[in-house]
């Protein structure tokens, strides 16, 4: 008998992805097409994730270039490198301890890259630039959250911790304040207002929270994440009211912040809106703001940097922040990724014209992705799909006919995990189910990312109405 | 800043579990009591509106009043937050690193110290100590980054590309900068089962075993946050030496399990003693369910190597007991002492037949941080698991998931370090110099600081035989102690405070690291600087503790 037999409860209360039997039936046909089995496809098409560099989004150059000089110094020696690039690595190596990307770094980072986060705040949001002791540098912006989360939560005894989370949304969140226990209320966001952010909703399941568990936080992304909604400022306003009122921590998950894409739509952060408010709500309400160097024209997931700005928060508080966070050190790699999020090349700079024609690409045509999924979604009968402001993500809503809903029900699957499975036999397409992400009930939807820059959208219109015709 | 006073049994006697914390802060009637209002409440709803009472009781939270007059206390407070992260101290970045990150910029602001630099002599940072990093892996490194790279000639050998292009194959999108599984790139775990096959002379190695983790640490963690659970008498506890390493003592604290406390053999070099493993063991079981023992070898900060018969017996322990090992084993290329080599607990485990090799459930630990490359910044490392649950392994790679995934850089770097150049490779010689260089080098500061320590009277030190620290015995005069007491401070933390500010060197006190006796102390101190630096540190350090004897005799 295993000494293991008994395991934490909260590990095991954390759900098992629903998307896994696709990934798995994914990377089986994989395997089948490389053995040459015949397929209706040549390959799989994996446009499951945001992962731009997964998805063959080459990085930016200049991210990679300072990296490489930092990694190997003999290359400043070089004529190889742009003397911005060296510049900056010169910079970053002479705040590295021993001058090398080797050491482990001080809280909250390697000194100039939290200068440079600082900065980068104050010139998005405008007024003086945040104390560096406010920002914490964290292996990705998730595991800036969990530690957020570990402060806010009581994991444990009769009373659990409780946090308001939309539905839908990633699942990577919810799974992290289950493995330290505490309890994820949903409030749903409305699919027919373009997945908009209600009061009343938030209102309904704040009282609902109360009577499961101790809410003490409101979870908020925006940019959307699977929804591509941006909220105005109105709706942030509403928000940061609601806060104040129902005494709740707010944490908002901005990683999505340089991913805006609709006209006449922008993005603006929590802190402004906050700091434009003036007293009692910008000296009160506290706020934790999440960016990463995963997400955007970066991509860099792999490099795992992202970071938190602490708002209000009690001083008393923080030093146990810095305590958690600094047994986790972020790895420097990923800290280098930030330094050029947050202060890239500018006008004039060497690497300035490379640099933006590399980040228009992008945007060019991601632009036109999110045109595609709307020319092609609109024009199909059964599947409709809120306009795509931002994010990294397209989340249609599917009609699925009764006899698909019948023979999902027969293989005990839910009904958007079936759907998702045959369109991947079919057509070779690995996207995700709605049921990950959370949903209406009776509603199915399919997320997929709009990092790519394959025609994906035909084949899935195509597919869609050809598993229609077929099956059912 | 909080000081803790306890005695290690106090501590643990503090550290029951959340169920005795939570308790506390809800007041008697929160426990198994009948309801005492209407049963439509339901039981959370009464808790929580009880243990608010309790709260306001106490006369908190506090108000603050804000400016057009509406009270306004936060959310989080001391008083709200997770009372199971009050318990976490974290020595190694504590109270003296503060004061020394301090001290550094005051130098740098001009202001006028007893010193001109800072020596941070607390932390296993071999690159901040001025280690160079082996060229072939910082190569590859900057090959993956920047393939552009791979197009030049004469830069770089032709191993180091190959070598990137295979790393390159094996990721996502062919970059660093995708997400890579949950569980590490599969390329390398199984270069890294391959490593550990060789390591142990053929004991056979599954990479589905092999998770890769953000620096050993994180490996640790995740592992205990598995394993702890139950409530009260049931509740995990996890059997760590001491003097440990805080990062157990902080992880346990975080997670409200019990901490076990079993004392190293100082007058045997550091040795580990199964008595003293089954006293504590006896002891705790009248409070906790002890679930886990975790082993640090070599040692950390005592810097013992366990013998064979030694990690044997352990492996017999914990099978009588029933306890998963933890075998923290991130510096196993750090051996120096004659006749002292290391042997890993699974290649003994495997030796012992399949009455020990098929039940008992290990865990084991490396990274990138320690050894011979010293890449710390990196956050690389991995763990192995063995004999452990279908299920719970199940749950395991659900856990890790919830990290999305390792760094790559540091990922690949694991790979190199698993799997180095090999003879007849271009990089192969200029390897083996770097290695030895750096490996000799260690294993004469080991001497060194051993040698210079022990001539100090009032300072006792143990051979360095592992690892990176010397963990040196200080004879601290009462009046220092009376003093040290009076501020409210361990004596070995005033001891180490002040020669901070007198000397610049920053060392942590053992008492972080759980060592606590009456009128002696511990300090940490690595070996890592140069030698020319160490000694002049050395030499230091004995004559601050003169002065400082005399000062207080």
């Amino acid at each position: 008998m295993s000494v293991l037999q008994e395991i934490s409860p909260s590990v095991r209360s954390i759900k098992p992805l629903q998307s896994t039997p696709i990934a798995l039936r994914a990377e089986q046909i994989r395997e089948e097409l490389k053995q040459g089995v015949k397929k209706p496809f040549r390959e799989v098409i994996d446009v499951a994730w945001g992962d731009a560099q997964g998805a063959g989004i080459k990085p930016l150059t200049f991210v990679r270039q300072v990296l490489a000089a930092c990694l190997y110094p003999q290359l400043l020696d070089s004529n190889r490198l742009p003397t911005d690039v060296k510049q900056k690595a010169r910079g970053l190596l002479s705040e590295c301890h021993g001058g090398s990307m080797g050491s482990y770094t001080d809280l909250p980072g390697i000194p100039q890259v939290a200068r440079e986060i600082s900065e980068y705040i104050a010139r998005r949001d405008g007024g003086d630039p945040p104390k560096t002791g406010n920002i914490f540098i964290s292996p990705g912006s998730q595991w800036a959250l969990q530690n957020i989360l570990n402060l806010l939560v009581h994991g444990h005894g009769e009373v659990r911790s409780g946090v308001l989370t939309p539905i839908p949304c990633h699942v990577t969140t919810i799974e992290s304040l289950h493995s330290l226990g505490g309890v994820s209320v949903p409030y749903y966001l409305s699919e027919e207002h373009g997945w908009e952010l209600q009061m009343e909703e938030l209102n309904r399941a704040l009282e609902y929270a109360k009577q499961v568990c101790a809410p003490v936080a409101l979870y908020v992304v925006n940019p959307g994440n699977p929804p591509g909604h941006v909220q105005s400022k109105k709706s942030i306003q509403d928000v940061i009211r609601f806060a104040l009122e129902k005494r709740l921590f707010l944490l908002v998950d901005e990683v999505y912040q340089d991913c805006v894409y609709a006209d006449n739509v922008e993005f603006v952060s929590y802190k402004k809106v906050l700091a434009e408010m003036g007293p009692p709500f910008s000296d009160t309400v506290e706020l934790a703001s999440f960016h990463s160097a995963s997400k955007g024209f970066l991509g860099e997931a792999g490099l795992r940097g992202g970071y938190v700005e602490l708002v209000n928060m009690d001083p008393d508080v923080i030093k146990y922040a810095c305590t958690i966070f600094s047994k986790d050190t972020a790895p420097t790699p990923g800290q280098i990724a930030l330094s050029v999020l947050a202060n890239p090349p500018r006008l004039g700079d060497p690497s300035y014209p490379l640099y933006e024609m590399e980040t228009q690409q992008m945007q060019t045509m991601i632009k036109a992705n999110v045109r595609r999924v709307h020319e092609v979604l609109d024009s199909l009968p059964g599947i409709s799909c809120q306009p795509v402001e931002g994010g990294a993500f397209a989340f249609p809503r599917v009609d699925l006919p009764p006899k698909a809903l019948q023979k999902a029900k027969e293989m005990g699957m839910e009904p958007d995990t079936f759907y998702c499975l045959r369109l991947l036999e079919e057509s070779g397409a690995f996207i995700t189910p709605g049921c990950e992400y959370g949903q209406k009930e009776g509603t199915y939807h399919i997320r997929y990312t709009l990092l790519n820059d394959i025609m994906l959208m035909e084949v899935c219109a195509i597919n869609h109405i050809l598993i229609n015709c077929r099956h059912f | 800043m909080k000081m803790r006073l306890f005695s290690p049994r106090n501590v643990r006697l503090l550290r029951r579990g959340p169920r005795d914390v939570l308790g506390s802060s809800c007041g008697g009637p929160c426990s198994p009591s009948p309801p005492l209002t209407s049963p439509s409440v339901p039981p959370v709803a009464l808790c929580r509106a009880l243990s608010s009472l309790t709260a306001s009781r106490r006369g908190l939270p506090q108000k603050k009043m804000s400016e057009n007059g509406i009270s306004r206390p936060k959310v989080l407070t001391l008083d709200t937050m997770n009372p199971t992260v009050k318990m976490v101290e974290y020595a190694v970045r504590g109270p003296i690193v503060q004061r020394a990150v301090e001290l550094e910029k005051e130098l740098s602001e001009g202001i006028e110290k007893p010193f001109t630099e800072v020596i941070k002599a607390n932390i296993g940072d071999a690159q901040a100590m001025g280690q160079q990093p082996i060229t072939f892996f910082r190569q590859v490194l900057a090959l993956c980054s920047y393939p552009e790279l791979l197009n030049l000639d004469n830069t770089f050998p032709e191993d180091a590309k190959n070598r990137a292009r295979l790393i390159l194959q094996s990721c996502g999108g062919s970059s660093l900068g995708a997400y890579s599984p949950s569980q590490g790139i599969d390329y390398v775990r199984q270069d890294v089962a391959n490593y550990i096959e060789r390591r142990d002379g053929g004991v056979p190695c599954d990479p589905d075993n092999i998770y890769l983790t953000t620096g050993a640490s994180d490996g640790i963690t995740t592992i205990l946050k598995l394993l702890v659970c139950g409530q009260g008498i049931d509740r995990t506890g996890v059997m760590i030496s001491i003097p440990q390493y805080p990062l157990y003592s902080a992880a346990l604290a975080e997670l409200g399990a019990v901490q076990i406390n079993y004392f190293l053999n100082e007058d045997n070099c550091w040795s580990m003693d199964i008595q003293e493993l089954q006293r504590a063991v006896n002891e705790a079981r009248q409070h906790c369910h002890p679930r886990a023992l975790c082993i640090i070898n070599p040692g950390n900060p005592t810097g013992q190597v366990q013998s064979r018969d030694c990690i044997e017996d352990v492996i017999r322990f914990a099978a009588k007991e029933r306890l998963f090992l933890m075998a923290d084993e991130v510096y196993q290329d750090n051996v120096y002492a004659e006749g002292c080599k290391f042997h890993s607990f699974k290649k003994v485990l495997f030796e012992m037949g399949p009455e020990y090799s098929e039940t008992v459930e290990l865990a084991s630990f490396h990274s990138t941080s320690k050894c011979y490359m010293g890449e710390c910044g990196f956050r690389g490392g991995y763990m192995e698991v063995i004999n452990m649950d279908d299920d719970v392994k199940s749950q395991l790679t659900k856990l890790v998931s919830v990290r999305l995934c390792s760094p790559v850089p540091g990922q690949a770097l694991m790979d190199l370090v698993v799997n180095p150049p090999q003879p007849g490779e271009p990089s192969y010689n200029c390897f083996i110099k770097e290695r030895t260089a750096t490996l000799s080098a260690l294993a004469e500061k080991a001497k060194l600081t051993e040698k210079i320590l022990n001539t100090v009277p009032g300072i006792r030190c143990n051979p360095v035989q592992g690892a990176m620290y010397s963990f040196p015995c200080i004879t601290i005069p009462d009046k220092a102690i009376k003093e040290a007491l009076e501020k409210g401070q361990q004596p070995d933390m005033f001891y180490c405070m002040t020669m901070l500010e007198e000397t610049g060197i920053c060392l942590v006190p053992g008492s972080g690291f759980g060592q606590k006796r009456i009128n002696e102390g511990f300090v940490v101190m690595t070996i890592l600087p140069p030698i020319d630096k160490l000694t002049i540190l050395l030499n230091k350090v004995k004559e601050f503790h003169q002065r400082f004897t005399k000062q207080y005799s």
